[in-house]
């Protein structure tokens, strides 16, 4: 009894542990649509945040191809991929989660960059300096910024 | 002052919906009243693989202001450019006592025509080159002088001095014989993704040309108009340099200008223009 309760105590650590570790780029575990069941933080993801990550041109940049109405206070949406209003209607959490970490896996082919991705990069460079880099490079989000962003998606309904 | 600011921001807001769904236009492009480009045409054969079937000048894909600026040599910086060129041509300098003028004269006579068949197949080199290879080959076999920096301002100055003589004429590459491999390497080089972004030229100059790409309107991404006067660094600018920045942007390693890869790379892009006329120097955002 006793011991029993002492490894429930230690897997409650363990547990605790392995949801503090993000999901490393590598490890994340995609399913047969692209899709991602599991955060990859174990945190909730912080939606305004979400919306910053999106609009910053440094950062996720996603209004550059995606017009995206709730965030028409930043300039210059692009027409390069569709508009991104009433996303959470069309697709569940973990797909949405699976399509901003690596679209790839979702549409085979895609212009849309891989988010999470750190090599198999063709001539891969030094962020926007032209200059090599050796991978693997760090992913263009952090885990914490995609759950941000997924945060945000899902708040894109329309019903 | 309160009103016309005001004014200012309606009208900003009534030309924005416009830009943001803006396809390439229909104008007409005729220099000085006098020089109609073909800006707009039948893609050559070697295309028909592609979505294109009409193949268009950059010039279609900028606004209203900016495409004004070329219509009219007064009004197109990139003349002045050509003007320091005619400098340079008439320059002696070098071990042999020459300028470009000792040997070629005039280059309204000696130079009509022959940016609009470049890159092309050098038989005594066996290369493929392109006319800033053929400028410093002049210089340093014909003049014993330095070369110029493969996009440098002294170069691409002089590219715009040979441009302007085949002004409205066809662009005319040859893709057969001996460039074919050079044009095979090219080809695949437009296609390849590189980078972190992993993006290939075709992504955005054949799959989304026409679109916005945040504020940048997406045209095909052609050389017929090089070298290109940019509002946006106020200078001449080379196709190597134009070629580097666009991979620099996918977040990859780039190529070096004048590199074996941006040769037929440029083979390759100047031969999906096959048909425009010669722009050069034009005017670009
Ligand atoms: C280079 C252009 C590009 C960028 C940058 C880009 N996307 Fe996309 N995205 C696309 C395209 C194109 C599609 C459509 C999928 C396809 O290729 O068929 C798409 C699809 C999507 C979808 C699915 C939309 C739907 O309703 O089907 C989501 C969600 C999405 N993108 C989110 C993002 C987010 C978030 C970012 C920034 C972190 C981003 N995108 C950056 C091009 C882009
Ligand atoms: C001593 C004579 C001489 C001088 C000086 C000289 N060239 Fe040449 N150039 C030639 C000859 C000969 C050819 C043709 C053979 C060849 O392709 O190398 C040629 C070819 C060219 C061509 C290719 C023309 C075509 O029809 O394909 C260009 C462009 C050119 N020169 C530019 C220049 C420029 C610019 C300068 C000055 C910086 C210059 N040349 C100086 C002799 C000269
Ligand atoms: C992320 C999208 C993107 C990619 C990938 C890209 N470009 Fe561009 N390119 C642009 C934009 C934006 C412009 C400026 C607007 C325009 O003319 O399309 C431009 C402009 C150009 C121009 C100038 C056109 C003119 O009329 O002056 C050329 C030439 C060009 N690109 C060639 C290339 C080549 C070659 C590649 C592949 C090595 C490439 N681009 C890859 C976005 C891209």
């Amino acid at each position: 009894m006793k011991l029993s309760t002492t490894i429930l105590a230690a897997a409650v650590i363990a547990a605790g542990t392995a949801k503090a570790e993000p999901v490393a780029p590598g490890e994340v575990q995609f399913g047969d649509y692209g899709g991602i069941a599991e955060s990859l933080t174990g945190k909730a993801g912080d939606p305004e945040n979400g919306a910053k990550v999106m609009k910053t041109k440094s950062i996720g940049n996603c209004i550059s191809c995606h017009k995206v109405t709730a965030l028409s206070d930043a300039p210059f949406h692009g027409e390069v991929g569709p508009s991104l209003d009433g996303v959470a209607d069309r697709w569940e959490e973990a797909q949405v989660r699976g399509i901003v970490t690596n679209a790839k896996m979702t549409f085979p082919g895609t212009i849309m960059p891989a988010y999470y991705k750190t090599e198999g990069f063709t001539r891969p460079g030094k962020a926007f300096t032209g200059k090599a880099a050796e991978e693997p490079l760090p992913p263009l989000l952090t885990a914490q910024q995609i759950e941000d962003v997924v945060a945000f998606l899902m708040t894109l309904s329309e019903e | 002052m309160r009103m016309q600011a005001k004014a200012a921001i309606a009208a900003a807001l009534i030309a924005a919906p416009g830009l943001a769904s803006a396809d390439p236009d229909d104008d007409t492009l005729i220099v000085n009243g006098e020089i109609e480009m073909t800006t707009k045409t039948s893609a050559p054969e070697h295309m028909s693989d592609t979505y294109i079937d009409t193949i268009m000048s950059g010039w279609h894909f900028r606004s209203d202001e900016t495409q004004a600026l070329q219509m009219d040599d007064f009004d197109n910086s990139g003349m002045i450019f050509v003007d320091t060129g005619r400098a340079q041509w008439e320059q002696v300098e070098g071990s042999e006592g020459n300028s470009c003028a000792s040997c070629h004269e005039d280059p309204a006579d000696s130079m009509k025509g022959v940016r609009a068949t470049y890159p092309k197949w050098d038989p005594e080199a066996e290369e493929v080159q392109t006319v800033a290879m053929q400028i410093n080959d002049c210089r340093t076999e014909n003049m014993g002088a330095e070369p110029y920096g493969y996009t440098s301002t002294e170069m691409a100055n002089m590219e715009a001095l040979i441009a302007v003589q085949s002004r409205g004429m066809p662009v005319d590459v040859k893709i057969d014989g001996p460039a074919r491999e050079m044009w095979e390497k090219g080809k695949d080089l437009y296609y390849t993704r590189t980078g972190q972004l992993e993006l290939s030229c075709a992504n955005c100059h054949e799959d989304n040309y026409g679109n916005m790409i945040r504020a940048d309107h997406l045209s095909q991404g052609q050389i017929n108009g090089f070298p290109t006067y940019r509002l946006k660094n106020a200078k001449l600018n080379t196709v190597h340099a134009r070629f580097k920045g666009c991979v620099r942007d996918t977040r990859a390693e780039t190529y070096k200008p004048g590199s074996d890869a941006f040769v037929a790379l440029e083979l390759y892009v100047a031969s999906r223009g096959n048909g425009l006329s010669v722009e050069g120097p034009s005017v670009r955002n």
